[in-house]
């Protein structure tokens, strides 16, 4: 607080909250005087880390667009390609939120609740999009379910189209974002523990009534927590959709192949228009996040 | 509602717990049977991890027995499920819905059968004047103290009138003054309204100051169910005997219902042989004899007790417990020699092989 009084640049605000931090540890229980020097000099390296990795290239790209033009980069960015790229994203976000809100809970619920043969199987495998890149995953859905691929007869007789298609879309979008709300359920499930649920039980709750009234409004936060980074990564996603997709304009591509392809072809205007975009929306998720997370620290940190 | 338990038992860990060479598992439970009068309040007494809270459990249907029978009033529930058991239950860290105020969570359990609000809430506001709480119906869990948390899940478990009350370690997470006051309340609380209850503890003198009669529980088995002056003075095994306040015990030979232990020696009813000397510390007088049989290593003084460690010639040390006023403790200090007389004892057949 004190340390936003008097500071001017948003940047440097860390660092002085570092050292009045340190100020205020050495009058406290006199921390020698190499940990206030530590303190300072681990807070001086994170927003240098930060400086360079996020805050660098969104000045970069801010820098950029105005150079290239407000004017122009908004012509480009709400022109029919560019509106039906963010849109096609926009469709696969509210898709994999939807999907995830239903599978991550029941998926978590399985993982944490319930005792059952290949349960330790199942949490790693749902881990899986985590450690494998998206590319790979579409390359190998390319092998299945692709024109060559093993499956493609059937689909052929079904008349079904996946691969350069929405549904391929869906399916890239869906298999990234699989882990992001189980995980987090997982975790505060796990953290909340059983006893609850079992008093709901004690005193007459059925399953259903435990739910909505004692599991449900414990993980709330947790489940926000996790559909946001589940929209954040769906938004996001480039390799999967690329390789699945085909980023054909005005039918697979998204936002972010738009970007790539505007690029490729030198159309900077809507590529960096997009960029900005993107960034855009992710400040909001970032904050929205980060609101959620004092939330969740809150909730967990009631009556224990 | 009466209670009768039939050879219960309960094995945990044989499947998916992940951790090989447990195939055979832990018995947690293993073959109790016993049973509750209606109306009574009655304590489960054992050490940690004797398998008393999965007794509790198994009643309550939080656990299925792997074998035996559960019946209420004569009727078997071993396979009711626990939302239709009429129990109420409160654990061991009070379990409290965290989202919920404090009337909230009284009347969750009338809001699930679906009684009209007006009731439920009038009802919650009884209990919670019951209880002491009457003007913290509106707060949550988290503000309030360990002592007021576990009566707000008493007077919830309490709320849609169970016929049995089940408590695990219902005072455990709560300090000593309060959890003395809590013990007082629960005693008075059971005879106002009362109701068949049943509470785990490990602790003896929470067992013996509350209730009627006390199980003592030891690695999954019941060693002996009685009224307190029961089991403090007519211990049945061993372990009860030195579970239940301060003993010695000393590898003894009975002969002529004589027990010997190097210069010890006490009258024992068990029949001649080996066996295991058990004599409560404040069953032992002691004073200064210079030609006595044992020489004092300590005295401590535990408020109005004093606690003297002495060392018996070829028998060991041995604990002796006064008040702190006894004339017995004249001249009695570190060094001296006293004459020791075991006033009572128990003996218990010794197992062959460990002394």
């Amino acid at each position: 607080m004190r340390a936003e009084r008097d500071v001017g640049a948003p940047a440097i605000a860390p660092v002085e909250a570092a050292k009045l931090d340190a100020r205020d540890t050495r009058g406290d229980r006199l921390a020698p005087g190499s940990l206030a020097a530590g303190r300072l000099a681990l807070g001086a390296v994170v927003v240098l880390y930060l400086t360079i990795v996020l805050l660098g290239p969104m000045g970069a790209l801010v820098t950029e667009v105005s150079r290239i033009g407000i004017g122009e980069v908004l012509l480009a960015v709400l022109a029919p390609p560019a509106l039906e790229a963010l849109g096609m994203s926009i469709a696969l976000v509210a898709i994999s939120v939807v999907v995830n809100a239903f599978v991550g809970t029941i998926g978590a619920i399985a993982l944490v609740r319930h005792r059952f043969v290949g349960r330790g199987l199942l949490g790693a495998l749902a881990d899986l999009p985590l450690a494998v890149s998206p590319v790979m995953i579409g390359l190998a859905f390319l092998l299945l379910v692709g024109r060559e691929g093993v499956l493609a007869p059937v689909l052929e007789a079904l008349d079904w189209k996946i691969v350069y298609a929405f549904p391929g879309l869906v399916i890239g979008t869906l298999f990234v974002t699989l882990p992001y709300t189980m995980r987090e359920l997982a975790y505060v499930l796990e953290e909340i523990g059983t006893s609850e649920e079992e008093a709901a039980a004690t005193l007459g709750a059925s399953a259903w009534q435990t739910f909505w009234r004692v599991t449900f409004p414990n993980v709330r936060v947790a489940l926000g927590y996790g559909l946001l980074m589940t929209a954040a990564r769906a938004l996001g996603e480039f390799g999967a959709v690329l390789v699945l997709g085909g980023s054909i304009s005005g039918q697979t591509q998204t936002a972010t192949t738009f970007i790539h392809d505007a690029v490729e072809e030198r159309a900077l205007a809507g590529g960096y228009g997009m960029a900005l975009v993107l960034g855009a929306i992710s400040v909001v998720l970032l904050a929205l996040l980060e609101h959620l997370k004092h939330r969740r620290a809150r909730a967990l940190g009631r009556t224990k | 509602m009466s209670i009768r338990v039939e050879h219960l038992k309960k094995r945990f860990g044989d499947f998916s717990t992940g951790s090989a060479g447990s195939a055979a598992g832990f018995v947690a439970v293993d073959d109790v049977s016993f049973e509750v009068e209606s109306g009574s309040l009655v304590a489960l007494l054992g050490p940690s991890g004797s398998g008393k809270s999965t007794i509790l459990r198994i009643l309550a249907g939080l656990e299925a027995p792997d074998e035996g029978r559960v019946l209420f009033d004569g009727v078997d529930a071993t396979h009711v499920h626990a939302r239709a058991r009429a129990i109420g239950f409160v654990f061991q860290h009070y379990a409290l819905f965290r989202h919920l105020t404090v009337e909230e969570n009284v009347a969750f359990g009338l809001d699930v059968r679906n009684v009209p609000k007006a009731t439920s809430r009038k009802r919650a506001q009884e209990l919670l004047q019951l209880v002491g709480l009457g003007g913290l119906g509106g707060r949550y869990p988290s503000q309030l103290s360990g002592g007021q948390r576990q009566r707000v899940a008493l007077a919830r478990a309490l709320a849609p009138e169970p016929k049995l009350l089940l408590l695990d370690e219902p005072f455990g997470a709560v300090d000593a003054k309060v959890r003395e006051e809590l013990r007082e309340w629960l005693r008075r609380l059971h005879d106002e309204v009362g109701v068949t209850s049943i509470f785990v503890t490990h602790d003896q003198d929470e067992a013996f100051s509350v209730s009627d009669r006390v199980l003592v529980i030891h690695r999954g088995r019941l060693e002996q169910l009685g009224t307190p002056s029961e089991i403090l003075d007519e211990p049945r095994t061993e372990f009860v005997a030195g579970f239940v306040g301060e003993v010695n015990v000393f590898p003894a030979e009975i002969a002529n219902g004589e027990a010997r232990v190097g210069a010890l020696h006490a009258k024992v009813g068990a029949p001649d042989g080996h066996a295991r000397l058990v004599v409560r510390s404040y069953d032992v007088k002691l004073w200064r004899e210079d030609a006595g049989i044992a020489t004092v290593e300590r005295v401590v003084t535990l408020g109005d007790r004093v606690r003297v460690h002495a060392l018996v010639d070829g028998a060991g040390s041995l604990v002796a417990q006064f008040p702190r006023r006894s004339s017995l403790l004249k001249n009695v200090e570190p060094g001296c020699r006293v004459q020791v007389e075991v006033t009572s004892a128990r003996a218990y057949p010794r197992a062959s092989a460990d002394a």
